[in-house]
């Protein structure tokens, strides 16, 4: 937790009429009555209450709102299912290099070979450690590539004539932008329970499976952080109807370089490249959700697709079967520069040690918090685990919820709580492998401490974080009485 | 191992205390069958320092709007980005944290995304906006669904002078949910009154615009809502450039029910197309029907003023199957970017951009029209873009410009049959007068006897 705890003042609330912050240019042109320009309707009548502020004054705002914040610059942050490892500064650097950053989006080919070498590089690159045979890089971020990838099964069947696929099968565990996803495209959501080890229950997934089904959205390793061991039964039963495997690639981290999806029996995948490709998270985003498929998907990617001909790269619009565009233009193209910088500078053998090292981690971890705090599911876990704070819960009332805002006291972000559904009191921690052993002993000296706490003394777990620069904060009231946004007449 | 810490020595240590001998044994239960047994087979690793010179070597095989003068907007503009914009945006307390779940250890960049929807619903006189959506693009297709909610109704009537990608993506999205779009032709480079009137019937959930539209003219925006709203339909206003708005008669005045746009012209780099963000403000009683995430303020345990994600129970994480959208991860950081634009330009220069912009458009519009062999293709008021009417293939006309130094505009037959001949022009502004009568220049030149050498000069050529 950063020492400085600047206040609260809102950038409208240090406006001064008539100061300014830019240094915008002279008119250089001959100056014309702007009604000749413009019919007077047209015209705004008031103008936008935006700050009235110095640049000192902006800067000092955003300065200070930083100081407000928590980031992997600052601390460790044990969410699990978010892959929150160290971004690289090295990758900031080139993706603010001119040719990339100030290339116009409908820069001719010609003008734009530099960026579709990279597309194309790391398409190469990422089909190769998927096992996929092609990748587009147009969607925005993970459910937006879970998006693509239904379309792209449902456009496969649609021309097959497969027109009674109507359902999809997600696992109770799974994302809930999977099953939102599956709305979004039309599909109808069935659910498939998970077994007592935490995999697929395989007997259920037979029954749900016949010709009416599209297929199922797994995530392997799944969201407990195990891997589905059963992955080729589940193959096997989906393909057997026709159906098609879409991998979500959320915990793509854990298994990097050591098993491919390509060969697990998907045929399409997203990859969260600010997950498992360390492109910075910006506070929620801006993500880039790549999508991977096999050949026979290739005739329906969203237009245009990255090509390469006669030592020439372009922009291939020619796709009659394609499902359309998903987005503007290609992609969260300043992501794709940074996923690259990462790629490459891993190379194979570093690659494959990520997930190692997250694995090795995660199982750390999960070895010596195991007596403290209930793991549902017992076992060699990938790179995250799911503990559970029903010990806590049953003895005086400590809930998951109190032990995560008690975890923000120590200087750490808390762990994915309440999430997956079926764990009870669910507390999710993935270390990652950019953290080092000392910091994991930090945390879990954290979350024993924090257990001692909620026995010997609940109410200060209860009632925490006691530290931070506001207290609990009111959600109910917040959702009760919307309040989102200022204005100018308060 | 680059950028993991862990020590041979640690690694044994953790070995031990979990019960297994080597790293291999924790992928135990991945099955022989679908394991890698080799090697992945990937470029080979580059250094730090190589990795620069690389990449510094992609960046440059690129005309970047540095390296050549930039006319070409169509939906991406270069509007000048005041430094302390990415120098704030880039901290790394905001450019590496999660999204902002855990609230107490999260209000700056909560009460900055607070602060963004405030200023959204200023620059657009709307009731309330979300925290950003992916891009322009996708924000208008989640707009469409918004609507067919609200109404109940499946039927999109969309102007063709709305940007063709946001077109295509609109189709992408709405084609599974069976939602049935409806294309209203544009005359003289605008939408009318009369032709949205002859479209629209009692299944249109809403009918889509945009201001200023794709040819960079100025729709009657209040005419076509009144013609929307007499059938019982929600007027969606998209935008590729909200800073219009800062002269422009805002979409709350006009009487959009959806505003849907791209807000990459607010301090957000070209960045080859992304990452952009999307806009999507509405009236407050639609609140409950947005996609996305917002920011609420409220109080904490003392009383003391806070920010949380609020209204999550429209959100895919609560509601799953039956949210308002699959969307999760937004473009935080873009929208932040937007934020300190908007904080830095102000009152004044909200106004200040968007009439500079329109003033040296209308001075290249003037200086082109007096070109042989040229003419403006429409009649009409323009914001900061027009097409021109090409002597020659307006592609080619682009490619000689580029060979000058410029990126002349969008040549329109790539996304209009019969406009293989027009070009679409931008002035943002930071083009200068200067800058302008050269580019007229150029274009005349190029629009004289063909040359026998025009070719596009690579990047490489001009060394």
């Amino acid at each position: 937790m950063s020492p400085v705890k600047k206040d609260s003042t809102l950038i409208f609330e240090r406006s001064t009429p008539g100061r300014r912050a830019h240094g915008l240019p002279e008119l250089d042109v001959p100056e014309v009555p702007l009604s000749t320009l413009l019919p007077t309707g047209m015209v705004r009548g008031t103008p936008p209450a935006l700050p009235e502020v110095s640049e000192l004054d902006v800067v000092r705002h955003y300065t200070h709102l930083s100081h407000r914040n928590f980031s992997i610059d600052e601390g460790f942050y044990p969410l699990g299912s978010c892959t929150m490892k160290y971004n690289p500064k090295l990758h900031e650097e080139v993706a603010r290099l001119s040719g990339f950053a100030r290339l116009h989006p409908y820069a001719p080919d010609d003008l734009a070979q530099g960026a579709l070498r990279l597309l194309w590089e790391l398409g190469e690159e990422l089909s190769e450690i998927s096992g996929m045979d092609t990748v587009t890089f147009q969607p925005a971020a993970g459910a937006h590539g879970e998006m693509t990838g239904l379309l792209l099964i449902r456009a496969y069947f649609e021309a097959r004539g497969e027109h009674q696929r109507t359902s999809i099968i997600v696992p109770d565990s799974a994302h809930g932008t999977n099953p939102a996803t599956a709305a979004m495209v039309g599909y109808k959501v069935l659910t498939v329970r998970t077994d007592p080890r935490g995999n697929v229950d395989l007997q259920q997934l037979k029954s749900l499976m016949d010709d009416t089904v599209a297929g199922v959205m797994l995530t392997n390793p799944n969201t407990l952080g195990l891997f589905e061991e059963q992955i080729d039964e589940v193959s096997e039963i989906i393909h057997r109807y026709g159906g098609q495997m879409y991998m979500d690639g959320a915990n793509f981290n854990a298994i990097l370089g050591v098993t491919r999806p390509g060969d697990q029996g998907f045929d399409v995948m997203h990859y969260n490249l600010h997950k498992t490709f360390t492109t910075p998270h910006g506070g929620g985003g801006p993500g880039a959700g790549a999508v991977g498929i096999k050949q026979h998907l290739a005739p329906y990617l969203p237009t245009p697709v990255v090509s390469h001909a006669d030592g020439r790269y372009f922009l291939d619009y020619d796709r009659p079967q394609s499902i359309g565009k998903v987005k503007a233009f290609w992609g969260n193209f300043g992501n794709l520069v940074r996923a690259y910088a990462y790629v490459r500078t891993l190379g194979a053998e570093g690659v494959r040690n990520v997930a190692e090292y997250a694995v090795l981690h995660a199982n750390y971890v999960r070895a010596r918090l195991k007596d403290t705090y209930n793991v549902k599911y017992d076992r060699i876990c990938k790179h995250e685990f799911v503990a559970d704070g029903t010990r806590q819960k049953a003895r005086n009332g400590v809930t998951t919820r109190d032990i995560a805002k008690r975890v923000l006291d120590y200087g750490f972000h808390a762990p994915t709580v309440y999430f997956p559904l079926i764990v009870e009191e669910s507390i999710m921690i993935e270390p990652t492998e950019t953290e080092s052993l000392d910091t994991l002993e930090e945390f879990i000296a954290a979350m024993i401490a924090i257990d001692k706490e909620a026995a010997e003394n609940p109410e200060l777990v209860k009632t925490a974080p006691h530290t931070t620069v506001v207290r609990r904060l009111d959600e109910v009231r917040a959702a009760r009485q919307p309040d989102l946004r200022w204005q100018a007449d308060r | 191992m680059r950028y993991i810490p862990t020590t041979p020595k640690e690694r044994d240590r953790m070995l031990e205390v979990i019960g297994v001998r080597a790293l291999d044994d924790l992928f135990a239960d991945v099955p022989a069958s679908v394991r890698l047994n080799r090697v992945l087979d990937l470029r080979p690793a580059l250094r730090d320092a190589g990795v620069i010179a690389y990449l510094g070597e992609l960046a440059a095989a690129n005309g970047d709007a540095d390296r050549l003068t930039c006319f070409l907007g169509a939906g991406a503009y270069d509007h000048f980005i005041p430094p302390a914009v990415w120098q704030l945006v880039t901290r790394g307390e905001f450019l590496s944290a999660y999204t902002p779940y855990q609230a107490e250890m999260m209000q700056g960049e909560l009460q900055a995304g607070y602060e963004y929807q405030s200023m959204i619903c200023e620059l657009l006189a709307m009731d309330v906006a979300n925290a950003s959506m992916y891009d322009g693009a996708s924000a208008v297709a989640e707009a469409a669904v918004m609507a067919r909610d609200l109404t109940q109704r499946d039927r999109v009537v969309i102007s063709r002078a709305v940007h063709p990608e946001y077109r295509q993506v609109l189709a992408t999205y709405t084609k599974p949910l069976g939602i049935q779009l409806v294309d209203v032709a544009v005359e003289d480079g605008r939408t009318t009154a009369d032709a949205v009137r002859k479209a629209v019937n009692d299944r249109t959930a809403a009918v889509v615009l945009q201001q200023p539209n794709f040819f960079g003219a100025i729709e009657d925006v209040r005419a076509i809502a009144d013609v929307a709203h007499d059938a019982g339909a929600l007027l969606v206003l998209a935008s590729a450039d909200p800073l219009a708005f800062g002269l422009l008669a805002p979409p709350g005045a006009c009487e959009v029910d959806i505003f849907a746009g791209e807000g990459q012209a607010i301090g957000n780099p070209l960045n080859f197309g992304g990452p952009y963000l999307g806009i999507i403000a509405t009236r407050q009683s639609f609140v409950r029907r947005m996609p996305g995430r917002l920011v609420g303020a409220t109080v904490d345990a003392d009383g003391k003023r806070g920010y949380v994600l609020t209204l999550q129970t429209r959100e895919q994480h609560i509601r799953r199957e039956k949210s308002t959208s699959n969307i999760c991860t937004n473009e935080a950081l873009n929208a932040l970017a937007a934020s300190v634009y908007l904080s830095l330009i102000g009152k004044d220069g909200a106004r200040r951009v968007a009439e500079l912009s329109l003033r040296k458009t209308h001075y290249l519009k003037e200086r082109i029209a007096a070109i042989p062999g040229y003419a403006i293709t429409h009649k009409g008021p323009t914001f900061h873009e027009f097409v021109v009417r090409t002597p020659r293939p307006a592609a080619m006309i682009a490619k000689r410009l580029a060979a000058e130094g410029f990126l002349a505009g969008m040549p329109l037959g790539r996304f209009y049959r019969g406009m293989a001949n027009h070009l679409l022009v931008c002035v943002t502004e930071s083009r200068t007068k200067d800058e302008m009568d050269r580019f007229a220049d150029a274009l005349a030149r190029a629009g004289g006897k063909p040359r026998s050498r025009g070719r596009a000069m690579t990047p490489s050529a001009r060394g």
